[in-house]
C-alpha cells in the first residue's frame, strides 16, 4: 500500500480518535476528498518542476504514533532557545509535551490547536479563523483532514508579548518511520506583537516526514516575527506550508534558516488585505551532501501603498541541491506597490546547482517592483585576502560565507536567536573562529 | 631576508614577470617603479601567494627557504604581508574581530595559545593611536563603507597589528590625501627597524619622500631593468618612464 492510500484509509481511524460532530470535521472530511482527488505532487506538476518527493514518500511511515514517548529537557536543551525567557509550546512525535512546555493564558492564548478545536471558549476565534486561508493544495488539504495538534496563539487588541514563544516538534524515533501533520493557528489582534520561533528536530537518523500548515493572521497594525530554524537530521523531511494574512498597516517578517535535512520545502504565501502593508521574507540556506532546500514563495498585493522585500541567500555545496521560485502579483487595485526580490547563491562545488525563478505578475501601471538573481562562487580575491593576513582557507571560507549572508542575519531582532544562528552556521562550516561571529 | 632568483610567473599562461631578480635585506627598504601593465602588482601577489599565478621557473626565498608552496595564510605566518591596493569589504565582521582572527590564527600557527582579551585590546588601542584611527571605527564592518583613504590606513593598521617580517606596499598612495599620507607614512617608518624589511610598489615619488627607500627599481615588461638609489625616483619623476623602455628596447 502506498503511503497516499494508507493517508486515506487511515482516516476512518482518524475519526475513531476525534469528534466528529463537529463543523471542524466537516472541513476535514472535505479535505481528505481533496487530497484523495490530487494526491501527491509530482515533478509534472509547474511548482514542483524540481523537487521530488519520490525517494522521501517511500518510507513506511506510521501516521500515527503507537505510543507516548517522554524525553528529558536536559537531552533536548541545546535546541532550545534556553538563555532568553520564552513561552514554550512543545510535542513529542506529535503528541504535546506538557513537561517542556510553559503555555500561558494569561492575557493571551498560547496553547494548543486540540484545545482550541475542542473547547467552546475558542469556537469563534477558530470558526471565524481556521482554515480560512490556507489553500486547498494536496498537501494543505491533507493536513487539514489530520489536523488536530499544533500550536494555537491569539494575542488580543494592543498587547505586546515581550517572551518570544518557541515551537518545538521533536520525533524520538521510537517509530521506524514517522509522519507527523502538525497545524498551528496565529491570531494578532489589533496593533498586537509578538515573536515567534519555530524549530522540528528529529532526535534519531530515522525517517520523519513533516507535512506543517501554519497560518497567521496580522490584524491591523499588529507586528509578527516569525522565525523558523530548518536544521535537521539527515533522514528528515519537512513539508512547511505556511500562509499569512496581513491587514492594514500590518508588518510580518518571516525568517528562514535552512541549514539540514534531507528534503526542505517551503509554501509561504502572503497575502495583503489592506494599505500601507508591509511583508518581509527572508533566508538563509547552507547545506551540501545531498540535501535540498526549495523556497517556494508568493507574495500577493491586493490593495495600493504596500511593500514587500524577500531577500534569499544560498549557499550550496557537494551534491546538493536548492530552488527558489519567487511569485510576486500586484493587482490592478494596488498602485504604488513597492516589491522587492532578491536571491543570491553561491555554489561551492560542481555538482551543487540551483534552480532561480523569478514570477513576477504586475496588472497596475504605477508600481515598483524589482528582481535579481546571482549565481556564483565564493570571490576569490576576497578569499586571498584573508589568507594573507594569517587566516586559513577553512576559516577564511567560513567568514566570507558569513559576510555573504550577514544582510539577513542583521535583521533578525532576538539577539540570543542571532547568536545562535550564527553558531550554527559555524558548527555547518567547521569553524572555530574565535569570535562569536 | 628575501631573495628572489630569475622569477617567471603567469596567470592563465600568459607570462608577466619574465626573470626577476632581486635581494632585500633586513633593514632594507625597496621601491618598486614602472609603468602601468609592467607586473608590479603581480610581483607582489605571488610573493604572497596568490593562487591564480603560477610560477613557471625560478624561486622565491624568505629566510633561505623556499617558500613557492606554502600557501598565502603560511606565508603570512612567516611574516609576509602585503597591503592591498584594492582591500576587500567584509560584511557583518569588524575590524577589530576580524584582526583578532588573523592574530590568533598565526599564534595558533606557531603552537601559541589565544593572545589574552587584556592584550589584544592594548595592543589595539596602541596601533590604532599611532594611525589616528577612531575607537568607533574598529567596530565597523571590515572596509564596507570605508573611503579609499580609511581603507590605507586600515591596511596599515593591521601591518601594525601583525608586525611583519616583510612588509610589501601595493600602491599604498593611491586615493590618500597628503594629511593621511603622512600618518600612513608615518606608521609605516615607526613599524620600521633592522630586523624587518619594506617593498613599496608605487608609481608615483609622492610616497617615497616620507618612506625613504634604500633602493628603487624599475620594473617593465616583468623585469627589473633599472636600479639604483632614491635619486632614480626623483628623475622618474620628472622624465616619465619613456626614456626607460627606449633604453630597454635598444
Amino acid at each position: 500500500m502506498d503511503l497516499k492510500e494508507k493517508l486515506v484509509s487511515s482516516f476512518l481511524a482518524f475519526e475513531n480518535r476525534v469528534d466528529v460532530e463537529t463543523p471542524i470535521h466537516d472541513v476535514r472530511s472535505e479535505a481528505i476528498k481533496t487530497f484523495e482527488a490530487k494526491g501527491f505532487p509530482t515533478k509534472k506538476d509547474e511548482d514542483w518542476k524540481y523537487t521530488s518527493l519520490k525517494s522521501v514518500l517511500k518510507s513506511d511511515f506510521s501516521v500515527f504514533p503507537k505510543q507516548e514517548n517522554a524525553i528529558e529537557y536536559t537531552d533536548v536543551k541545546k535546541y532550545f532557545i534556553h538563555d532568553i525567557d520564552s513561552y514554550k509550546i512543545i510535542f513529542i512525535d506529535g503528541k504535546y509535551s506538557s513537561h517542556l512546555s510553559q503555555t500561558t493564558h494569561d492575557g493571551i492564548d498560547v496553547c494548543l490547536m486540540s484545545a482550541a478545536l475542542t473547547k467552546p471558549k475558542y469556537r469563534l476565534v477558530i470558526e471565524n479563523y481556521f482554515n480560512k486561508i490556507a489553500t486547498k493544495d494536496s498537501l494543505s488539504s491533507l493536513n487539514t483532514a489530520f489536523s488536530q495538534e499544533g500550536a494555537y496563539i491569539h494575542i488580543p487588541k494592543n498587547k505586546l508579548v515581550e517572551k518570544p514563544i518557541q515551537i518545538l516538534h521533536f520525533s524520538t524515533g521510537n517509530e521506524a518511520a514517522l509522519m507527523l501533520q502538525p497545524r498551528n493557528l496565529v491570531v494578532v489582534d489589533e496593533n498586537a506583537h509578538v515573536q515567534i520561533i519555530e524549530r522540528h528536530q528529529s532526535l534519531t537518523d530515522n525517517p520523519v516526514l513533516t507535512n506543517s500548515v501554519t497560518e497567521i493572521f496580522a490584524n491591523k497594525r499588529a507586528i509578527v516575527d516569525y522565525y523558523k530554524i530548518q536544521n535537521d537530521n539527515k533522514n528528515a523531511s519537512l513539508i512547511d506550508n505556511t500562509f499569512i494574512n496581513q491587514k492594514r498597516e500590518s508588518h510580518v517578517s518571516v525568517h528562514t534558516f535552512s541549514f539540514g535535512g534531507q528534503l526542505t520545502r517551503n509554501n509561504l504565501n502572503f497575502y495583503q488585505n489592506g494599505e500601507r502593508i508591509d511583508s518581509t521574507m527572508k533566508g538563509i540556506t547552507i547545506i551540501g551532501e545531498k540535501q535540498h532546500v526549495d523556497h517556494n514563495t508568493l507574495v500577493h498585493h491586493i490593495e495600493p501603498n504596500c511593500e514587500s522585500h524577500q531577500d534569499y541567500k544560498g549557499i550550496f555545496g557537494d551534491n546538493a541541491t536548492g530552488v527558489f521560485n519567487g511569485k510576486v502579483v500586484v493587482e490592478k487595485e494596488a498602485q504604488k506597490t513597492n516589491a522587492f526580490q532578491a536571491n543570491n547563491n553561491i555554489l561551492l562545488s560542481d555538482k551543487a546547482s540551483i534552480n532561480t525563478k523569478p514570477q513576477l505578475e504586475i496588472f497596475a501601471d504605477d508600481v515598483k517592483c524589482s528582481h535579481g538573481c546571482t549565481i556564483g562562487q565564493l570571490d576569490e580575491s576576497a578569499m586571498f585576502y584573508m589568507r594573507s593576513r594569517g587566516i586559513p582557507q577553512k576559516e577564511a571560507k567560513a567568514l566570507l560565507m558569513y559576510a555573504f549572508s550577514n544582510n539577513v542575519l542583521s535583521s533578525v531582532k532576538i539577539p540570543e536567536l542571532k547568536q545562535r544562528i550564527t553558531k550554527i552556521i559555524a558548527t555547518k562550516l567547521g569553524v572555530n573562529i574565535g569570535f562569536d561571529l | 631576508m628575501l631573495k628572489i632568483n630569475n622569477l617567471h610567473a603567469s596567470v592563465e599562461d600568459k607570462g608577466i614577470l619574465k626573470g626577476i631578480n632581486l635581494e632585500v635585506k633586513a633593514g632594507e627598504v625597496h621601491a618598486i617603479m614602472g609603468p602601468n601593465g609592467s607586473g608590479k602588482s603581480t610581483l607582489a601577489s605571488v610573493i604572497a601567494g596568490k593562487e591564480e599565478y603560477e610560477v613557471k621557473q625560478g624561486e622565491i626565498l624568505l629566510d633561505e627557504e623556499n617558500i613557492d608552496e606554502l600557501a598565502a595564510e603560511e606565508r603570512a605566518h612567516k611574516g609576509i604581508f602585503l597591503s592591498f591596493q584594492y582591500p576587500v569589504e567584509i560584511p557583518g565582521v569588524s575590524v577589530t574581530n576580524f584582526m583578532k582572527t588573523a592574530i590568533n590564527e598565526t599564534r595558533k600557527a606557531k603552537g601559541l595559545g589565544d593572545m589574552p582579551a587584556k592584550d589584544m585590546l592594548k595592543l589595539i588601542r596602541e596601533k590604532s593611536e599611532m594611525l589616528e584611527i577612531d575607537r568607533k571605527f574598529l567596530s565597523r564592518s571590515l572596509n564596507e563603507g570605508f573611503s579609499g583613504g580609511e581603507k590605507k590606513r586600515n591596511e596599515i593598521f593591521q601591518m601594525a597589528m601583525l608586525e611583519p617580517k616583510l612588509a610589501i606596499l601595493d600602491e599604498t598612495d593611491s586615493g590618500l590625501d597628503i594629511d593621511a599620507l603622512r600618518i600612513v607614512a608615518n606608521g609605516v617608518n615607526k613599524l620600521k627597524s633592522k630586523d624587518n624589511a619594506v617593498i613599496v610598489i608605487t608609481h608615483y615619488q609622492r610616497l617615497l619622500d616620507y618612506i625613504v627607500p634604500d633602493f628603487v627599481h624599475v620594473l617593465y615588461n616583468g623585469k627589473i631593468v633599472k636600479s639604483g638609489t632614491k635619486e632614480l625616483a626623483h628623475e622618474l619623476e620628472e622624465k616619465g618612464y619613456d626614456w626607460i623602455k627606449e633604453e630597454v628596447n635598444v
